[in-house]
């Protein structure tokens, strides 16, 4: 991956507040976002003026070249985004910041995600403009949680996975945010009673299978390993990064289904994770802690498997055995809480709590923790995930 | 009366997607395959991945359809669905479309008793101007 001076590092991390759907009122999103890069870009260390790239995915509209502009940063050498809805693009933007680390086409690359749902499209819900909208809107499947509900059932069907099993990934992201103060969830505690009391949003989906509806945005600064030394924040290396789509996903489940049945109850990840591995040189017993993008419950146990922490249909049994609590779980996943408990900001709250973990600031820290697995969006074209190491 | 409110967004098919809801209106379930290579596929494209042919034949689907996997939908996310919740949405495969599914409602069926494998039927939802969605239901049900 490039030359060794010029290998990525994530120097910074910044976010606003997070809140409820429509909480911010006071400023615009791209207002917050702003907040986010320039409080990311402080954490590092750096100035604005050398911010020379940004990259951001799910069709954006925190436009880069107006960030430039409202940032005063003098020169753009590079911004590009990651096609695809939703969350599915996370990883992607860093991915395209690496590119553009690696290859010197930039020095200081800001991934960026600004989500006020209360200000503009609000992903749970129907909205407009999908591919492929006229086979699925016109039998009510409209929204996120609905279009992956099916693939769930049918793991489900397929697998021994349970419906306690859901209920443990919601349970355990709720106990991770009871830790984190700035989760939006942090004070409100969870009971499996609770969970199995809640409503179905679309099944096997309940109310908490679900992920948060929040404001707030998210920023992340890439630099170069030679860059990130001479910094005084605490840098954490990018070990890998990877995504793209599997054979014949197109809009897959947020389209008609027609992903191959090999693949249909998946992440859309096998490759990218075998990809991923490989380019870290490490296997998944190596990973000491993880954040798996939880839109829905279903999806990280899938995920589970898709990245080799445990066999095909045994993700339920994985979680059963405690492997992902913290602490002393094998993997402890979801450590501030997740999109399921912190805040749903497609994606970049997970980056920023995998950085936490590695320089050692997470409110559920893992112990000695040097290697961390972020994921994108799950069950999307495109998907992907990174592999954070301590530096 | 349709299954679901006028106001329920209704098919706007972009150009190649056209001869699909074409067909509909003649009350025919027809997929896209290649004229050339045979290879089936849904939603439509203008080419075909296997040998890039732009030839297109329509073929019709049996009437009969199996469910894959589906959801019963409870919450409403748009105003359209909200008198007709829960409602079930269906991905449903066809014997010999080998490659294809179609997203379509089961209905005409106590949600809870929805399965996997389940056999169903089409009938055609007339959303009037002359369009109709295909909708399915149990096989035993009339
Ligand atoms: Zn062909």
């Amino acid at each position: 991956m490039g030359t060794s001076n010029r290998k990525p590092h994530i120097v910074g991390v910044g976010q606003s507040e997070y809140t409820k759907w429509g909480g911010i009122k006071d400023r615009s999103q791209f207002q917050v976002t702003a907040e986010a890069i320039v409080s990311a870009v402080r954490d590092a260390g750096l100035k604005v003026t050398d911010i020379d790239g940004f990259t951001s995915f799910s069709n954006d509209t925190n436009h880069a070249p107006l960030m430039q502009v409202a940032l005063g940063v003098p020169e753009l050498r590079y911004s590009a985004m990651v096609w695809g809805g939703g969350g599915g693009g996370s990883c992607g933007a860093i991915s395209l910041a690496c590119a553009a680390i690696e290859s010197g086409q930039a020095d200081v690359v800001v991934a960026y995600r600004g989500l006020c749902q209360g200000q503009g499209q609000r992903f749970g819900l129907f909205g407009g403009d999908r591919p492929h909208s006229s086979f699925i809107f016109p039998y009510g499947l409209f929204a996120p949680a609905q279009m992956l509900a099916p693939l769930v059932q049918r793991f489900m069907h397929d697998y021994p996975i349970k419906p306690e099993h859901l209920a443990e990934i919601a349970l355990n992201a709720r106990a991770n945010a009871n830790r984190n103060p700035n989760a939006v969830m942090g004070g409100k505690e969870l009971t499996k009673e609770q969970y199995f009391a809640s409503r179905w949003i679309a099944e096997p989906l309940r109310l908490y299978d679900c992920c948060l509806e929040t404001d707030g945005a998210a920023a992340v600064v890439i630099t170069t390993k030679e860059r990130a030394r001479d910094l005084e924040s605490k840098s954490v290396e990018i070990l890998a990064a990877a995504h793209g789509s599997g054979t014949g996903w197109g809009t897959g489940p947020l389209g008609s289904h027609n992903m191959p049945t090999e693949t249909y109850c998946s992440t859309n990840n096998r490759r990218i994770a075998k990809e991923l591995f490989a380019k870290a040189g490490l296997t998944p017993a190596d990973i000491d802690v993880a954040q798996i993008y939880d839109h829905f419950s279903g999806l990280v146990l899938m995920a589970l498997e898709d990245f080799g922490f445990c066999g095909k249909g045994e993700s339920g049994a994985f979680v059963e055995e405690g492997n992902i609590r913290w602490k002393g779980g094998k993997l402890p996943i979801n450590t501030s809480g997740g999109q399921l408990s912190e805040a749903y900001v497609h994606g970049v709250n997970l980056m920023i709590e995998g950085v936490r973990q590695l320089r050692g600031q997470s409110t559920s820290q893992v112990e000695n923790a040097e290697t961390c697995l972020v994921t994108s969006g799950l069950g999307t074209s495109p998907s992907g995930a990174i592999i954070l190491g301590r530096s | 009366m349709p299954y679901f409110p006028e106001t329920m967004p209704q098919p706007t098919p972009v150009m190649y997607e056209a001869d699909f809801w074409n067909a509909c209106k003649e009350k025919h379930l027809r997929f896209q395959s290649c004229a050339d290579c045979g290879q089936l596929r849904h939603p439509p494209t203008p080419i075909c991945p296997h040998c890039h042919s732009t030839n297109i034949k329509w073929v019709d689907a049996p009437e009969e359809a199996e469910v894959f996997s589906f959801t019963v939908v409870h919450h409403a996310s748009h105003p359209a669905v909200k008198s007709k919740l829960p409602y079930v949405v269906g991905i449903l495969t066809f014997e010999g479309m080998d490659g294809v599914r179609l997203v379509s409602n089961v209905t005409d069926i106590p949600t809870d008793q929805v399965k996997i494998g389940m056999k169903v039927k089409i009938w055609w939802d007339d959303i009037g101007d002359g369009n109709f969605v295909p909708r399915f239901r149990p096989v035993e049900s009339k």
